[in-house]
């Protein structure tokens, strides 16, 4: 994999030149892209076009506005400055029900499994039952599909939030730390999950703080620390060789907030 | 004036036995408050609903207006309502006056700032966890409300009920519109106002009866359906 380099417009760059949006609408392209509240920055000015194929992982310590991006990237929050857009098109709703994202905590309708996923089918004008169980049995969840949703594992909540997100067959996916405070089982199925969506063509953009995920699963590492940019490029790259001082903090455990 | 307990078995005696008058009465109090609390759920809930998912200048006034006008005084709502039904009225030739569809127009009007208030906010907690997944699945605004309504059914029963409760225990906004007519208009509330003031104790209290029977039961219902809820985490 070739190396993407990261522009971060304060400082600490590798390259200025972010690649040309390539139309391909699982490209994500920001430009001066940041978000303050009460006036306080956030997500500082982050310019940047993500390889529009395989699993991106998004990392950095705690308060660094991974999770803010990921928003940012799926228009849950609007920028205070810069912009966002998909193969070249400003982010739309068009766009963004070609997209599905996932949360840390995932929501689960006060309804059976199956039910939760219909709800997904249907605001999509979809009604097919084989189509929701062929979903749900992808995710291991078959045999609950009629129980109350709420009743599940957290593991199993967050499968039947992936099967949701799966649901509308999305060009890119978004995951926000999907497996954060899983057990190893839960977390692995996860993975399979999200590995086979990748392979199936769907962009996943996927936060997480796991470096062993990272090196499972990444193909490319986007490092924030602070709401910057301070890194992008190939996975292996990135794990072995980090170019920022806050990288390699980092990575030996030596930056926690 | 009879004496207190002689009225209360002549009271049980009436329930017991069916009497037909009070049969009669039950069914126009229940018929006119479970309309108008269904006509206010389907008001109210969207209503509610709305204001919950959306934010608009001006969205405190409407708040502070909604949680006032929880507090209409019956008899008030009763004087609007006749004063547009009224021959002279803007609605007179509708002839609904002293009919059981004013009384319900009227029980309409009294309770549906009560639905809308309290299910303004179990449907705010609600979205405010369900928001994010709704603006990432770009849903639209009657989507979302019907999801949320849809999901909180449960908790919303108990509105529903406070509504009911509110309509079949008031009595000025159903004398005035309803005129207390007998075999036409009297329901519960009026029936136990005029008999208490003939001294007719036996058929107010029997009434009074069936109306602490009929509030205790709804509760108990209500109630156990929410209980179910909790355990299958429907609530």
């Amino acid at each position: 994999m070739h190396m993407r380099d990261a522009v971060n417009g304060i400082g600490g760059a590798r390259a200025p030149e972010p690649d040309r949006a390539t139309g391909d609408c699982r490209a994500a392209t920001f430009r001066g892209l940041g978000l303050s509240i009460d006036g306080t920055p956030l997500v500082r000015d982050l310019n940047l076009t993500l390889d529009p194929t395989g699993i991106t992982m998004i990392m950095g310590p705690n308060g660094a506005g991974k999770s803010l991006l990921l928003k940012l990237l799926h228009g849950l929050i609007a920028p205070s400055s810069g912009e966002v857009s998909w193969g070249g098109q400003p982010l739309s709703n068009e766009l963004r029900r070609a997209q599905s994202m996932v949360f840390q905590k995932p929501v689960v309708l006060r309804r059976s499994v199956a039910a939760n996923v219909d709800f997904v089918l249907k605001a999509r004008g979809i009604r097919d039952a084989s189509r929701r169980d062929a979903l749900l049995a992808h995710v291991d969840l078959l045999e609950h599909a009629h129980q109350p949703a709420r009743l599940l594992s957290g593991g199993e909540q967050q499968r039947l939030a992936l099967a949701r997100a799966l649901a509308t067959e999305p060009k890119v996916m978004l995951m926000d730390e999907p497996t954060a405070s899983l057990d190893p089982a839960s977390v692995l199925k996860i993975e399979e999950i999200v590995q086979d969506a990748q392979r199936r063509g769907t962009k996943i953009l996927f936060v997480t703080h796991d470096l062993g995920q990272a090196e499972r699963l990444a193909d490319d590492i986007v490092f924030m620390h602070k709401g910057r940019l301070h890194e992008y490029g190939a996975a292996e790259l990135f794990l072995s060789r980090p170019e920022t001082e806050e990288a390699r903090n980092f990575l030996q455990g030596r930056i926690v907030v | 004036m009879q004496d207190l307990g002689e009225a209360f078995r002549l009271a049980l005696s009436l329930v017991l036995s069916g009497d037909a008058d009070l049969v009669e009465i039950v069914s126009l109090s229940l018929r006119v408050s479970l309309t108008a609390t269904g006509a206010a759920c389907l008001i109210g809930l969207p209503l509610g609903a709305l204001v919950a998912i959306t934010r608009f200048r001006g969205r405190n006034a409407v708040l502070i207006l909604v949680n006032a006008l929880m507090g209409l005084p019956p008899v008030v709502v009763g004087l609007i309502v006749y004063l547009h039904l009224s021959r002279a009225g803007p609605l007179g030739f509708l002839g609904l006056l002293y009919t059981p569809t004013a009384m319900i127009i009227a029980q309409t009007i009294l309770i549906t700032p009560i639905i809308m208030a309290l299910s303004r906010q179990v449907l705010e907690d609600l979205h405010a966890e369900y928001a994010e997944q709704f603006r990432s699945l770009v849903l639209s605004r009657r989507q979302q409300v019907a999801a949320l309504i849809w999901d909180a059914r449960f908790s919303l029963l108990t509105v529903g009920l406070a509504g009911f409760g509110r309509a079949v225990a008031e009595v000025g906004a159903v004398m005035i519109v309803g005129g207390n007519i007998d075999h036409l208009t009297r329901v519960m509330t009026t029936a136990i106002a005029l008999e208490t003031s003939r001294g007719d104790l036996a058929l107010a209290l029997g009434l009074g009866l069936v109306l602490m029977v009929i509030a205790l039961g709804v509760n108990a219902m209500v109630q156990s359906l929410r209980m179910t809820a909790v355990r299958h985490a429907y609530a």
